[in-house]
């Protein structure tokens, strides 16, 4: 769930081949394999980046890179998405294809899971066929070793042909031996046996090859097998690479008939050369992998029965979302309060130290109450729930609970015509819709990708929930104490929280019956083994980065949001400040949603980031009125109270926090993953729309119940 | 058809062997890459609180799929 600098920054690239070298002496190494083996974690561990690693398939969408140092090279890692296959069924399949394929890497390595070896072996396989540059490293061997099975490294470093190394990343083991091989240079290739009719045909076609193509680094035999189970753009895209045009070649095309005239062409053939992949698999698997204790999986087994129960499943789910929120938000509250006092404290000090330098007063006031003040309070009131949420779910995600939720979900959201992953896509959208968006490749079907992406924003990001745990605590657990407090409140942000993945499960459904009509296509889930997280380095890494990004975003958008503030209140037009003018401007309206003029204004100058609303709105209120100095919670209450807040107020902005425009970068995003300005335009509009009528709705029962 | 179930009337802990597969396509594809091919043990390990989708452990690896996907996979009881 994950929005690091580096999962979506500049330095996340899934356009184009080619990687650029420093030097000419740089190497290039792809990193491949199938989902979840622990690839990010093997790269991070070889670059020492901090690319967000989670216990579930399809956590790595882009290609990402980084760069380590051995022996005096310098070596540029590209983590390619996980993939079962390189037979090009899905996107990233596609780019990962390509990359290995058409991409300038000097090796790839395959990371395989020990412990499901034989189905890793398939995608092994397939990428030896294509280059002879293939290292494979086995990883979570200690995992295997503590389930008892044994692998054979030697022997399947005999009966592949290429160089095999046994690695456990996440406590560095192998890594030294893995990156020696990278410098080795190796030869051989295993060659898959396929049924007599393809094989016949498949020397034939590379002794053709042979006369044809020049010099290739990919492999005759696999080149030969693609013309045989012909893709046009695979074979245009090889045309270009080899440079010779396949496709017009009539002797080609009369071995690929006369192998037809056999039966196998199309669906046929292309099911055959699989089989005879995942048989010479379990070929190799039954001779290096050893299962000491058949019963491995046995514990997983007894703990996903009373997660994915029917009975327990779907209480225990939200039982625990329920834990993690109060964790939060007991931990935020004392923080927050800390944060405060040494924030505004600062302030002080920081007007008098301007005072004393004989700063004119305008600017000063620019600096202090406009820029530095919205930091302030990004920093005190947002950071907090942000630093405690975002590891505690982190740890979910590496225990491997998150495919799990998938999997409970999965029928409610077939019921909506969508996809069961779609579930997995939310939880990224806990961390950062942004991120969500990103994620929503994981969902195979274009049209359940769109879904997935238009209602992401319902789940309320890193950037919002603050906003829902302040406001609760402020409005309605305020007069009780103790425990109570932070149980009634807890229980209220997890109602928020549900209601708005009801509403994903409702504009899900009303999408897929209008605008995204179209038929449920298939749905696989990998459910993985449950691994002990790393809690240590989870909590230190996922709080500086967050506490990081966060700092950093605060003083890209807080700042500048904070002298446009300041510049609205202050800057007056006859006897009426700018902020007054607009607010009134907007003010009617937002009466009808339960809001007023100044919410509805910061929600809109909130475009940039959700975290800067509640700032906005303080800073907008605070200029109405005399300059106080708050100093806690229960002084910004009594702020808002002054300003004509009521509890139906504070349900209003909560319910317009959950369902309103998403942020700038989460619709920029959209535009980038769909390439459409309309679905952009309907990614803004339905949350909008939803929240619109919820509040009128909410505002106009409120009214008649309890006016 | 003597001894001919598909996926789907597995209860959990029982196994069979894939006979065939009569699905379309686009999940015919992604199940034989999971290595669901023909004569492949399957057994089924996990039900949803809906009891849809259901997960078999395919060649080591636990994967969730929906009933309607699996009961276009035809299983026997036995190897061969």
């Amino acid at each position: 769930m994950g929005l690091t600098k580096n999962s979506t920054g500049i330095k996340s690239v899934d356009t184009g081949f080619i990687v650029t070298k420093n030097n000419e002496t740089d190497k290039i190494i792809a990193l491949a394999g199938n989902p979840n083996v622990g690839k990010s974690t093997v790269f991070n561990s070889l670059t020492g980046l901090k690319q967000h690693t989670g216990n579930w398939p399809g956590k790595t969408v882009t290609n990402a890179f980084g760069t380590c140092k051995y022996n005096n090279t310098q070596y540029i890692l590209v983590d390619i998405p996980g993939t079962y296959s390189l037979l090009a069924h899905s996107k990233e399949e596609e780019v990962a294809r390509d990359f290995i394929c058409f991409g300038n890497a000097d090796k790839v390595i395959v990371v395989c899971d020990a412990t499901c070896l034989e189905r890793n072996l398939n995608l092994v396989l397939q990428t030896i066929e294509i280059k002879n540059n293939v290292i494979v490293c086995v990883n979570l061997m200690d995992e295997a070793k503590r389930k008892k099975i044994d692998v054979d490294l030697q022997k399947l470093q005999k009966l592949l042909g290429v160089p095999v190394v046994g690695t456990d990343a996440s406590k560095g083991k192998g890594l030294k031996e893995l990156l020696d091989l990278v410098e080795e240079t190796s030869t051989n290739t295993v060659n898959i046996r396929y049924v007599k009719p393809i094989e016949d045909a498949l020397v034939e076609i590379t002794r053709l090859l042979e006369s044809k193509i020049d010099s290739t680094d990919l492999n005759l035999r696999w080149i030969g097998l693609k013309l045989l189970d012909y893709n046009k753009e695979l074979v245009s895209g090889i045309s270009n690479y080899v440079g010779y045009d396949l496709d017009q070649d009539s002797d080609i095309k009369m071995v690929r008939e006369s192998l037809a005239s056999k039966g196998y062409c199309g669906e046929k053939l292309t099911d055959t050369i699989v089989s005879c992949i995942v048989l010479t698999a379990e070929d190799i698997c039954n001779e290096t992998v050893v299962f000491n204790n058949k019963k491995y999986t046995f514990k997983d087994r007894k703990i996903d029965r009373i997660l994915t129960n029917r009975i327990t499943g779907i209480p225990v789910m939200l039982l625990l979302l329920g834990i993690v929120l109060w964790i939060t938000i007991v931990g935020a509250n004392y923080i927050s309060g800390y944060l405060f006092s040494v924030l505004f404290w600062f302030e002080d000090k920081l007007a008098e130290f301007f005072v004393c330098v004989n700063m004119p007063k305008t600017i000063y006031e620019i600096l202090v109450y406009g820029v530095y003040r919205v930091l302030a309070w990004v920093v005190s009131v947002m950071l907090p729930p942000m630093a405690i949420f975002f590891p505690l779910f982190t740890l979910l995600e590496d225990l491997g609970y998150l495919p799990r939720i998938a999997f409970n979900l999965d029928k409610s959201f077939r019921k909506c015509n969508a996809c069961g992953k779609q579930a997995l896509t939310m939880s990224m959208g806990f961390g950062c819709n942004a991120a969500g968006v990103v994620g929503c490749r994981i969902i195979d079907s274009p049209r359940e990708r769109l879904i997935a992406m238009i209602t992401n924003s319902f789940v309320p990001c890193n950037g919002r929930f603050p906003t829902l745990i302040s406001i609760v605590t402020m409005f309605f657990v305020f007069s009780v104490s103790g425990v109570k407090q932070t149980f009634i409140g807890t229980l209220l942000v997890t109602l928020f929280i549900v209601l708005g993945i009801l509403m994903t499960f409702l504009s899900s459904y009303i999408l897929s019956k209008t605008v995204l009509k179209g038929e449920v296509s298939a749905f696989t889930l990998e459910l993985p083994p449950y691994r002990k997280p790393k809690i240590g380095r989870i909590i230190v890494t996922s709080i500086i980065d967050r506490t990081l990004f966060v700092l950093g975003r605060a003083i890209v958008v807080a700042a500048p949001a904070g002298l446009v503030i300041w510049i609205l209140a202050n800057v007056s037009v006859g006897e009426i400040s700018l902020i007054s003018y607009c607010s009134g401007f907007l003010d009617p309206f937002a009466k009808m949603l339960g809001l007023d003029g100044v919410i509805l204004l910061a929600f809109i100058l909130g475009l940039p980031a959700n975290e800067i609303v509640i700032p906005i709105i303080i800073m907008a209120y605070m200029s109405n009125g005399s300059l106080i100095n708050i100093t806690d919670l229960s002084l910004l209450r009594d702020l808002l109270i002054n300003n004509g807040w009521t509890w139906i107020t504070a349900v209003s902005v909560i319910l317009f926090s959950l369902m309103h425009w998403p942020c700038s970068t989460t619709l920029t995003t959209i535009k980038k993953e769909t390439g459409s300005i309309k679905w952009t335009a309907v990614s803004a509009l339905v949350p909008a729309l939803c929240g619109i009528v919820v509040c009128f709705l909410f505002n106009l029962i409120a009214l008649l119940l309890f006016a | 058809m003597h001894n001919l179930y598909t996926l789907n009337d597995l209860d959990i802990n029982e196994e069979g062997y894939v006979s065939s597969l009569v699905s379309n396509e686009d999940i015919r594809r992604r199940l034989l890459d999971m290595g669901l091919v023909e004569g492949t043990r399957v057994k089924c390990v996990l039900k949803s609180p809906g009891g849809d989708p259901v997960a078999y452990n395919i060649r080591g690896a636990v994967v969730a799929i929906r009933n309607e996907d699996s009961k276009n996979i035809f299983i026997k009881t036995n190897q061969d």
